[in-house]
């Protein structure tokens, strides 16, 4: 066999190593397309081709039975000035945004602090604080419905016993958001461990300068371990945000189980945003318009000034980060 | 306790005692931390112990401000069972976690390997579309998608939830990438001079090397699948055979208005493998990442 081949080796001539050249530059390229090839389609089909046709949709009327009908800017003049719950449902999601985010991060970024001190116990309590993160949200949510119930919880049994006052919690306007970032606060699991892998991470040295310079305990954290996990900061921030944008399952079930009317997955949605509409934020009236009404035009212009916020959300906080974010290791200036 | 926290103080501090103040302090301090921390772990562990406790009541414990039940009723999680279709819900829990994780890794290492050990013009632009998409919220996209899986009548199935994992998953990518970048190159381009192909090299060299990143990747994309409700409440919520075990506990608590206590059980049931795969995935986790590093 091999002495076959090399009875044919052909003769090489200088033209035909520059098109063998090229020949394997086509192959490697031919080889990136093809490793490339499920995320180049998917991203067309699910992505690209999608955000083409939201774009489109969002100047039609369109119910999903009959095709859509050209009304050029209407769904967008009802967005800013028409529909009367979108204003609702923006300034509920831009307040667990502002309430939820800085407050998970200040509870995670203490838990990580006293953990990464602590001298005893703490693969256990890193365990206990992880693992409510795990609990897929339906359960948590029904859970904590269950246990801020007005009547009959456990939480507002307490609070009669210790002669506190019991909110309606999940039942009332004021204290229905206020429920959820509790809720939230409860799963912040993931976020402890990386201000925990963060806040073990800085060097001893740092404190240890920090002290000779006669900095006390809140100087050093200000001045040392603040921009030192800086970077893990506006990891939160930015993951927060963006979390906060999609905000849907937990509004969703404690909503429905609250108002507890439901007693189909399609009528669930009517008592979306209870109580008075106080947990209505926008990805939910969003799935409301969209795949409840089937106004699909119109829950399409929705998802255009979604992804106009996001983005620029996205950019803003990553640009304004450059002030306050330290990055160690040697400066790139 | 004074001891213990003196024996446990690194070397350093022992060469000189330090003054009794500063040592007092010191004590002080470490006794607020971990009064503090076991304060919030019992704040974290309540939730825990009150679905389960409500779980074992009868319906007249769980709406009385009792504590403790008496007797356990154990009979609650047989109501469960046969109150709803919950062995259908848990196969189609797993079902659409177990083929879209197949799917998803099938997929997405290639282009994972590409983005971090494939040299070619356009990559680093490739990347940051890949971020782009998977910062943006999925709902800018979703109707469109909806209705192209309504046009091909899929609808009302588990298939668009399953079948898109099929052309890669941004976050996966992102994540595979990170681990694969870690991966030295020398090891590739020693394959390489052997006469390996890429795809060999993948499969044989990179596999082997990324195993506890795949495992991860694949627990990740597993817990995401059985913790995701939009989805399946999406494309399955008129069609109950179909639901997933999120969508069935949701509507759970619907059909039985005020019994917590059956609620309670079916939570707990719908928690219970999550914890269950937690502590098993734990160990292997540590396995996994202990033995890259004496390997390393």
């Amino acid at each position: 066999m091999s002495r076959a081949a090399e009875a044919k080796l052909p003769v090489v001539r200088p033209l035909d190593r520059r098109s063998a050249r090229r020949r394997a530059a086509w192959r490697r390229r031919g080889q990136v397309l093809a490793f490339m090839s499920p995320w180049l389609l998917g991203f067309t089909i699910f992505f690209g081709y999608p955000l083409v046709m939201t774009a489109y949709y969002s100047f039609t009327h369109y119910d999903l039975l009959s095709s859509p009908k050209w009304i050029g800017l209407a769904n967008y003049r009802y967005l800013f000035s028409g529909d009367p719950i979108i204003r609702t449902a923006i300034s509920n999601t831009l307040w667990i945004i502002a309430v939820a985010v800085p407050l998970n991060a200040i509870f995670a970024f203490g838990v990580a602090v006293m953990l990464s001190r602590a001298r005893r116990g703490i693969g256990f309590f890193r365990t206990v604080f992880y693992l409510p993160a795990l609990v897929p949200p339906v359960a948590a949510t029904l859970g904590f419905v269950y246990l801020l119930n007005p009547a009959t919880g456990p939480v507002n049994n307490l609070l009669r016993h210790l002669g506190l006052p019991d909110p309606l919690w999940f039942d009332s306007p004021t204290w229905a958001k206020p429920s959820l970032v509790l809720l939230g606060l409860w799963g912040i699991g993931n976020l402890m461990i990386i201000f925990l892998a963060a806040v073990i991470d800085v060097p001893k040295h740092l404190y240890e300068s920090a002290e000779l310079d006669g900095a006390g305990g809140w100087q050093s954290m200000r001045w040392v371990t603040l921009p030192t996990i800086s970077p893990v900061i506006l990891f939160a921030i930015v993951i927060g945000v963006i979390e906060g944008l999609q905000y849907f399952t937990q509004a969703y079930v404690a909503s429905t189980i609250a108002a507890g009317s439901a007693a189909s997955a399609t009528e669930g949605a009517n008592s979306l945003g209870y109580p008075l509409y106080s947990t209505m934020f926008y990805p939910v009236l969003l799935y409301q318009q969209g795949f409840r009404y089937f106004n699909m035009g119109y829950a399409s212009a929705m998802a255009m000034l979604l992804l106009v916020v996001a983005f620029a959300v996205t950019v803003i906080i990553v640009r304004n980060s450059r002030r306050w974010v330290h990055y160690q290791g040697p400066a790139v200036r | 306790m004074t001891s213990a926290t003196a024996k446990a103080q690194p070397p350093t501090f022992t060469r000189r005692k330090p003054p009794a103040n500063v040592r007092r302090r010191r004590f002080l301090v470490t006794v607020a931390d971990h009064s503090f921390l076991i304060a919030a772990a019992l704040v974290f562990l309540a939730p825990f112990v009150f679905i389960v406790l409500t779980a074992f009541m009868t319906n007249d414990q769980a709406l009385s401000p009792d504590l403790w039940p008496h007797p356990f009723r154990f009979q609650n999680f047989a109501d469960v069972f046969s109150e709803a279709p919950l062995w259908r819900y848990a196969l189609n829990s797993l079902i659409y976690g177990g083929l879209a994780t197949l799917f998803l890794l099938a997929s997405s290492i290639p282009v994972a390997y590409a983005l971090a050990k494939l040299r070619w013009r356009g990559r680093e632009a490739a990347f940051l579309i890949v971020l782009v998409a998977m910062l943006l919220p999925p709902q800018v996209t979703v109707i469109p998608v909806y209705v192209m899986w309504a046009k091909l009548h899929l609808v009302g199935s588990l298939w668009p939830l399953i079948l898109p994992n099929l052309l890669g998953d941004a976050f996966s990518i992102f994540l595979l990438r990170q681990f694969f970048l870690t991966i030295p190159d020398e090891y590739l381009d020693a394959a390489r001079v052997d006469g390996c192909g890429e795809f060999r090299i993948l499969t044989t060299v990179v596999l082997r090397l990324a195993k506890p990143a795949i495992a991860a990747v694949a627990l990740f994309s597993f817990l995401f699948c059985f913790n995701d409700f939009f989805g399946p409440l999406l494309y399955t919520g008129e069609s109950p055979d179909n639901w997933t075990l999120s969508v069935g506990l949701a509507q759970f608590r619907t059909v039985h208005q005020v019994q917590w206590n059956l609620t309670m059980a079916a939570t707990l049931i719908v928690i219970a493998p999550v914890v269950v795969l937690f502590f098993l995935a734990q160990r292997a986790f540590v396995e996994g990442v202990t033995l890259t590093g004496v390997k390393g």
